[in-house]
């Protein structure tokens, strides 16, 4: 690592880095690149991470069911965490804690904070590896009174695992997809109760796994087709009002918790402070199937791309871009030529946008799609300049609250000289 | 949050007989204590609160006023002028940030463009000279994001934006350092003449003084009738805002206001002095004095509003929803006037200009409190005012700094990702002379858990902090690990 600390007035005690490949953030596909990338490249693999432990978001889901497709393995959150940590230092990674990116300095160039000192670290590629966070209160604009006792998951897990706090004893749980039960196990190991599970969709929408073992484990009670239409209480919630979409119907449900689930938002603050293009359906960097964004030598990976999928999937990412990261590193180009993919209604987006032809298949040979309609065997149809390209009918649900995942195969008989390729259904 | 353990000078000694006691500890009231106690008097700032500057000035659209719109001949315009003038000096010398983003009425309709030279004659009588009227070319010049549909502008170079929270506790905590003593947690529930002094009967005991200044904001109406006064009411008016991330802020670089007509004010779009953008505020008058919950219709309104101004802004992600009271009455300029018989100044029916002119208005209350027989010693001894805590985007902030993070990790140490909330900040807030009594002061001192995230990452690690009043702030929680390259060490989880 080559470090010198530069002494000009106006970026006195700054210290410079100069790592082959910086990586920002430590979570499954940030590490797993790292842990990829390090033995391959001559230089420094830097992970940056401004919480003050690496492991990303499985650090506070303290409950099994990571690891699954990238590591073959059925683990808790913390655990997983600590492997994919252990795996990338043991590679020769360099993993920086409290260390928060504040901007850019060039076009491969970061600014960081640390308490031990400002950094500028000048690097050969960056991979941004972010990751998502649940829409909170305000974003959602549920009116009402600002009563405490509104969590996102993500807080609540903060609070109850890393920080062993303390929240109410009655929760009422927006959303009821795979996040949702995370949270309710949370809850009850935190002594809390969940009294109801709101869900804007007409069934619930997580995992089978996760419904019949729920059901069976908690019975709450999953009110479909509602939403928490006003909080009530204050300084301390007092209860919620839901509303039934289809009758308008509203009544109170007494509770001193409520926790809002789902709703995922990239953090791609650094990928729009570069200037990066963005995806309009996923909010996060517009890639290609080898994880480039607009920006040479630029890359992004995991739930910044698809807000969000399953830790692994995210990892799986994070370990097949290092691929790509490395060829560019040994001065490879990308190949010339590329085709739109752009998702239609009832998706809300796909993820890789962009296709060319040379380049790898996308991650597990799949895109990632995300529907607004629960579609029980739906046939997916890809158009181009006005006519059919594939077809195909698949034997799995797409369904909201989850990525809903296509054959990348169905991209053969794309014309890579053509215009944009839309991705529907067909009833 | 335990409000027990609260420093001395937040529950001062009530015991002594004050020669004045300001009650509302707003921007109005803290304005008013200090400027008193450059005098040789002994002063308490009370209020009802936990903690300063919880009431209407917290919540507001932090615009500093020219007064060009102000109802020429009124004192409102008058102070709102000076206080303008007053004000900008006095962020100057104590660091509150202040953007000097000028302002742009927009005219969307004939009645609107009719209206704009009307408006331009009124802010000459109010003594400001610098608007100009501009045609539609220049309006979407300035403001390129706005929506379709504009037929001409009014520019106001000199309104800016203000941190209306910073403003609040310099004045406060210039007071406290001046000497006067802090009385939170009193809610002034009677009041009793005896023989020369005054006896405030409040929640938290009784305040004997010589002089009352009532600048109690939405409860003013209510102290001033204790008084035995009948001659005002007021009326809560809720605004409702919205608060756009940070990313939208190159949307909109000045302030974009309606165009005053007969069918009413429209809504404001507004940066704020922390990178933001406020899309408000809705006007509803309420019988509630509490009520700043936001409503489904008021969030609807807005958003139908913002569709039409910028439809850009709208794709943005909203950070914040909240809604401040302004205490309306039903005047039409401030009602500032002294009894000399009862020894008791009103500084009451203050709208929002009252951030503007909170300076201005404490001359004049201490002017007319002199005339009315309070005794006005000049002090030779004041402390420089003090310098706060910088919550600005447009000025360097302790996690940009270098020497300072070198000089204390603690600046060095993010608490909060979104803001970038040091731990060094949140401590140095405890240690401040007014701490805060609880999470919301904290947010207001700091900016702690105010931006995207709204706790999703830092709210447990901020509520840590809080227990421990910043106590552990200089080290982080988890020891740093820093190790060269191929570097082994066991990760703090392993230990476990």
């Amino acid at each position: 690592m080559s470090t010198d600390t530069d002494t000009t007035p106006a970026s006195a005690g700054v210290t410079t880095l100069t790592p082959a490949v910086v990586i920002v953030g430590a979570g499954p596909s940030g590490l797993s690149a790292a842990r990829e990338l390090a033995p391959r490249v001559g230089g420094e693999v830097l992970v940056l991470d401004r919480e003050s432990t690496a492991g990303g978001i499985p650090r506070h889901s303290d409950h099994p069911g990571y690891g699954i497709r990238d590591m073959r393995r059925f683990m808790s959150g913390p655990a997983y965490a600590r492997r994919l940590v252990e795996q990338a230092r043991a590679a020769g990674a360099t993993i920086r804690t409290n260390a928060t990116v504040t901007g850019w300095a060039g076009e491969r160039t970061l600014e960081v904070t640390t308490p031990q000192g400002r950094l500028r670290v000048e690097a050969g590629a960056v991979v941004l590896a972010t990751g998502a966070r649940e829409r909170p209160r305000p974003g959602r604009l549920i009116p009402g009174d600002r009563g405490r006792g509104v969590y996102t998951t993500g807080h609540l897990q903060n609070i109850v695992h890393l920080q062993h706090g303390k929240v109410g004893r009655r929760a009422v749980i927006a959303g009821a997809e795979l996040v949702s039960w995370s949270a309710a196990l949370t809850l009850r190991e935190a002594g809390c109760a969940t009294v109801l599970m709101t869900t804007e969709y007409p069934r619930p929408d997580s995992y089978a796994l996760f419904n019949i073992g729920g059901r069976a484990f908690f019975r709450p009670r999953i009110a479909t087709r509602t939403r928490v239409s006003r909080i009530i209480g204050k300084p301390d919630l007092r209860a919620v009002e839901i509303e039934n979409l289809d009758t308008g119907a509203r009544r109170i449900v007494e509770c001193d918790t409520l926790v809002l689930t789902g709703d995922w938002i990239p953090d791609h603050e650094l990928a729009r402070a570069a200037g990066i293009t963005l995806d309009p359906g996923t909010k996060g960097p517009l890639v290609d199937s080898a994880f480039r964004t607009d920006r040479p030598g630029v890359f992004a990976v995991g739930n910044l791309l698809h807000p969000v999928d399953t830790a692994d999937i995210a990892a799986i990412d994070g370990a097949r871009a290092a691929r790509s990261v490395l060829a560019w590193l040994n001065g490879g180009s990308t190949p010339d030529g590329q085709v739109r993919l752009v998702a239609e209604a009832p998706f809300r987006w796909v993820t890789p946008e962009v296709i060319r032809r040379g380049d790898p298949a996308p991650a597990r040979r799949r895109l990632l799609l995300w529907s607004d309609r629960f579609i029980p065997f739906p046939r997916v149809v890809l158009r181009q300049d006005g006519k059919v390209v594939a077809r195909k009918r698949l034997w799995w649900p797409a369904s909201p609250g989850r990525v809903f995942r296509v054959p990348s195969i169905m991209l053969t008989s794309v014309n890579p000289q053509g215009g944009p390729v839309s991705i529907g259904v067909e009833d | 949050m335990s409000t027990t353990d609260r420093n001395t000078t937040a529950n001062g000694d009530a015991s002594a007989t004050f020669d004045v006691v300001v009650i509302g500890a707003g921007i109005v009231g803290s304005a008013i204590a200090r400027k008193l106690a450059g005098h040789e008097l002994s002063v308490a700032l009370l209020d009802a609160r936990n903690d300063v500057g919880d009431g209407t000035s917290k919540a507001n659209t932090a615009i500093l006023h020219t007064g060009f719109d102000a109802k020429p001949g009124t004192l409102e315009s008058r102070l709102v002028r000076e206080g303008y003038h007053l004000l900008s000096d006095y962020a100057e010398r104590t660091g509150i940030p202040i953007e000097r983003t000028g302002a742009l009425l927009v005219a969307w309709n004939d009645e609107e463009l009719e209206a704009l030279p009307g408006l331009k004659e009124k802010a000459e009588r109010n003594g400001y000279d610098r608007t100009e009227i501009v045609g539609p070319a220049e309006v979407y010049r300035q403001v390129p994001h706005l929506g379709e549909g504009a037929l001409g502008g009014l520019t106001v170079p000199d309104e800016s934006v203000i941190c209306t929270w910073t403003t609040n506790l310099a004045l406060a905590t210039d007071a406290v350092r001046r000497g006067v003593t802090l009385l939170l947690n009193r809610r002034v529930e009677a009041v009793e003449e005896r023989g020369g002094t005054t006896v405030l009967r409040t929640t938290g005991g009784d305040v004997t003084t010589r002089w009352v200044v009532n600048a109690a904001g939405l409860g003013s109406d209510v102290i001033d009738r204790m008084f035995g006064h009948d001659r005002f009411t007021v009326t809560p008016r809720r605004g409702e805002l919205l608060v756009y991330d940070k990313l939208a802020r190159p949307l909109a670089d000045r302030i974009i206001l309606p165009v005053p007509t007969s069918r009413g004010k429209g809504v404001l779009i507004s940066p704020t002095v922390y990178g933001n953008v406020l899309l408000g505020p809705t006007a509803e008058d309420l019988t509630d004095r509490t009520d700043t919950g936001t409503s489904e219709k008021g969030i609807a309104f807005l958003l139908e509003k913002g569709r039409k101004l910028m439809p850009e802004l709208l794709e943005e992600e909203v950070t914040a929803t909240y809604a401040g009271l302004r205490a309306a009455s039903d005047h039409s300029d401030y009602v500032i006037d002294a009894d000399a018989r009862r020894r008791y100044v009103l500084a009451g029916g203050i709208r929002s200009t009252g951030l503007t002119a909170g300076i201005a208005i404490a001359e004049y209350v201490a002017g007319l409190a002199g005339e009315a027989g309070l005794e006005l010693v000049p002090r030779e001894d004041l402390p420089e005012p003090p310098r706060m805590p910088n919550l600005g985007e447009a000025f360097p902030r302790p996690y940009q700094d270098a020497a300072r993070i070198a000089a204390d990790p603690a600046y060095g140490r993010v608490v909060c990702f979104c803001e970038r909330v040091t731990a060094g900040e949140i401590r140095d807030a405890f240690r401040s002379p007014i701490p805060p009594a609880g999470l919301e002061g904290l947010r207001r001192r700091t900016r702690a858990m105010n931006g995207r995230c709204q706790g999703f990452f830092c709210g447990a690690e901020v509520g840590r902090l809080m227990e421990s009043r910043g106590a552990d702030a200089c080290g982080p929680r988890v020891p740093h690990e820093n190790r060269e390259h191929g570097g082994e060490r066991r990760s703090p989880e392993a230990r476990r």
